[in-house]
């Protein structure tokens, strides 16, 4: 945040914490369980959602603001530029089945890999300004992605998107799974999408997780203590730039298309919404608001064609009165009790 | 390569970056004083586009578009910060910047409602239709006509804040607001005043780029990215950075059309990453201040 400019300083005078400091048993019993819970809820969500697509898309969502909670929750860094990571990570993907016939395996590595570099090159840049500046920073940055991939496409289909690559069989350690069965396609991502939220868990449970949690929340402080603020910033950048890359490469191999869509600025916006109606910076929250939006999304389309205009009318809420979302705002109230 | 073809082009970027200054100013001023980024600044274009388009065609007559519709969008932006950006102010500086990006989602969805999802070509006034000979080939006098108010704008807005005593207490709110809060003066109606004036410079910029763009609900996505480009690049609350930039980019853009038209949408976010590299405050930023 900008410390000279005397508007900004002013607020963040009286700042309130944004997150839940960590006081009583029963959240630390609940911290310690939260990989297992998560994963005994994404086993379920299939069965209790209206749709089996519409617990695909809760899960790759989820994935993608898991991944943007680490940057935005934690590291207290608010990116509007994620979908570069997301779509980098699905074109990749997309390309190596598409372009050099590579088997799905290799294909997830690479789209994890390359959206991961990406990630460190505009983090790199961007974490170079703060506060506000870094936001409008990492929009314009992404839209530059955004635009090389319309201009390149021989590569990438241009507006009409990469098309022409369907994942129909795979093999995991001689099981043969149909993947245009949803049931198991649903699980054969979930275990992906289990491996994030362990790694992420574990990233917050270290060290660095302390690290970036204090920088959050004072960075000048944090700076005195000694810690390299850029590169763990930067580190926290790369990481979470990942996670969305994971998520992107699962919904390529979903969808079997990826829409240029998929890099644009509203994607970006659309997983900053998600993250902060479940409430940023706490563990279940992001999974929660990527079901809440998509659920919002679900049932209100049945009645408009424009259910963008609630949804965005509920976030504006949210920001209004409850800024600390659906989840934060659980913890806190059931703190006070 | 032609240098007659080469200084149409250099004039043809001069009109773009004129349009890239409106695009980039109202952003810039309510940041100089407010401390604020309005995320929904593209939808506020974009709705001025239409707000335009919209008088216009019920008047027959593009000047009643020009002056009615910034007044009214002004107005809107006015309630915007009274109703919405007003209970922010003591929270994180994030969080008017999450609340106009739900605004500007909203403002998109409801332009589709009234007005429909897709483009509508906004014709260039029949007055200044044609091209004229500027003894070195024929420009678009529509395009010297937007260089003209953009000047003319500039000019006054500089008077404005430069030589009025409002200005004064404008420029002086912006150091320090507290301060002028103590000496009686009413800091809240300033800055509702500034955001009005900063949206309605914004959607006089839509109007204005109405006829040399398609007026459609998705246009203000590429104007919010491009008044950020401008704004980094020139440096965040910075007029004058605001115009040089405006002016810089623009020139690069159709220089590097005249090259290599499939990088022309590319270069200004490389002429941005390159700026970030050098000097991130920006040409005219100042140092910590705000990067």
């Amino acid at each position: 945040m900008s410390d000279i400019n005397p508007i900004s300083s002013l607020a963040s005078a009286e700042r309130t914490p944004t997150t839940i400091p960590i006081a009583g048993g029963s959240r630390l019993q609940l911290a310690k369980w939260r990989v297992p819970l998560s994963i005994l809820a994404l086993c379920l969500l299939p069965w209790l959602l209206p749709s089996k697509a519409l617990a695909v898309n809760v899960l790759i969502y989820g994935v993608v603001c898991v991944g943007y909670n680490l940057l935005f929750g934690y590291t207290g860094l608010l990116s509007f530029g994620h979908a570069a990571f997301f779509g980098t990570g699905a074109y990749v993907t997309g390309i190596a089945i598409v372009h050099f016939g590579l088997p799905w395996y290799a294909a997830v590595f690479f789209g994890v890999i390359c959206g991961g570099l990406l990630a460190l090159v505009i983090g790199a840049l961007s974490i170079r300004t703060r506060g506000i500046y870094f936001s409008m920073v990492t929009l314009a940055l992404a839209q530059l992605v955004y635009y090389v991939a319309l201009q390149a496409s021989n590569w990438t289909g241009g507006e009409n998107g990469l098309r022409g690559f369907t994942v129909r069989k795979i093999n995991i350690f001689g099981a043969h799974i149909n993947f245009l069965d949803p049931i198991q396609k649903y699980y054969v991502l979930m275990a992906f999408a289990a491996l994030a939220l362990w790694f992420v868990s574990r990233i917050l449970n270290s060290p660095f997780g302390a690290v970036i949690e204090a920088i959050r929340e004072n960075e000048t402080r944090a700076r005195a203590c000694g810690y390299n603020i850029e590169r763990a910033k930067l580190l926290s950048f790369t990481l979470s730039g990942m996670i969305c890359a994971l998520a992107g490469t699962l919904s390529a191999m979903h969808l079997a298309i990826v829409p240029l869509d998929s890099l644009h600025y509203q994607t970006s916006g659309m997983i900053v919404m998600m993250t902060l109606l479940g409430g940023a910076g706490s563990f279940f929250g992001p999974f929660i608001g990527a079901l809440v939006f998509l659920l919002m999304e679900d049932v209100f389309s049945i009645w408009t064609s424009h259910w963008q205009i609630i949804v965005g009318s509920v976030f504006i809420l949210f920001v209004l009165f409850l800024p600390k979302g659906i989840w934060g705002t659980l913890l806190a109230w059931r703190m006070r009790k | 390569m032609d240098p007659s073809l080469i200084a149409m082009q250099l004039f043809s970027g001069i009109a773009l970056g004129a349009i890239l200054v409106m695009a980039a100013l109202g952003l810039s001023i309510i940041f100089g004083m407010l401390g604020v980024v309005n995320f929904s600044h593209g939808a506020m274009f974009m709705v001025g586009a239409y707000a335009g388009l919209w008088v216009a065609s019920l008047t027959s007559s593009f000047w009643w578009g020009l002056l009615v519709a910034p007044i009214t969008i002004g107005a809107f932006g006015m309630a915007v910060e009274f109703f919405l950006i007003r209970p922010l102010y003591g929270r994180s500086v994030d969080d008017p910047l999450l609340l106009t990006f739900g605004l500007g989602y909203v403002l998109v969805e409801a332009v589709r409602i009234v007005f429909g999802s897709d483009g509508i070509p906004f014709p260039t006034p029949s007055q200044l239709r044609g091209v004229v000979n500027l003894g070195i080939g024929y420009f678009p006098i529509y395009r010297l006509f937007v260089i003209g108010v953009v000047g003319v704008i500039l000019l006054a807005l500089w008077l404005l804040l430069e030589k009025t005593k409002f200005g004064l207490i404008v420029r002086a709110g912006a150091r320090d607001p507290q301060i002028m809060r103590v000496l009686g003066v009413d800091i809240g109606r300033i800055w509702l005043v500034v955001f009005g004036l900063g949206v309605g410079l914004t959607a006089l910029g839509g109007v204005l780029a109405a006829p040399m763009r398609t007026v459609n609900p998705e246009m203000g996505s590429l104007v919010l990215a491009e008044a950020f480009v401008v704004t980094v690049i020139g440096g965040m609350g910075s007029l004058v950075g605001s115009v040089v930039a405006g002016l810089v980019v623009g020139i690069a853009v159709s220089m590097t059309a005249l090259v290599a038209p499939e990088m022309a949408q590319i270069v200004m976010f490389a002429l941005m990453a390159l700026v970030l590299l050098i000097r991130p405050q920006g040409m005219f930023g100042k140092s910590g201040v705000n990067a």
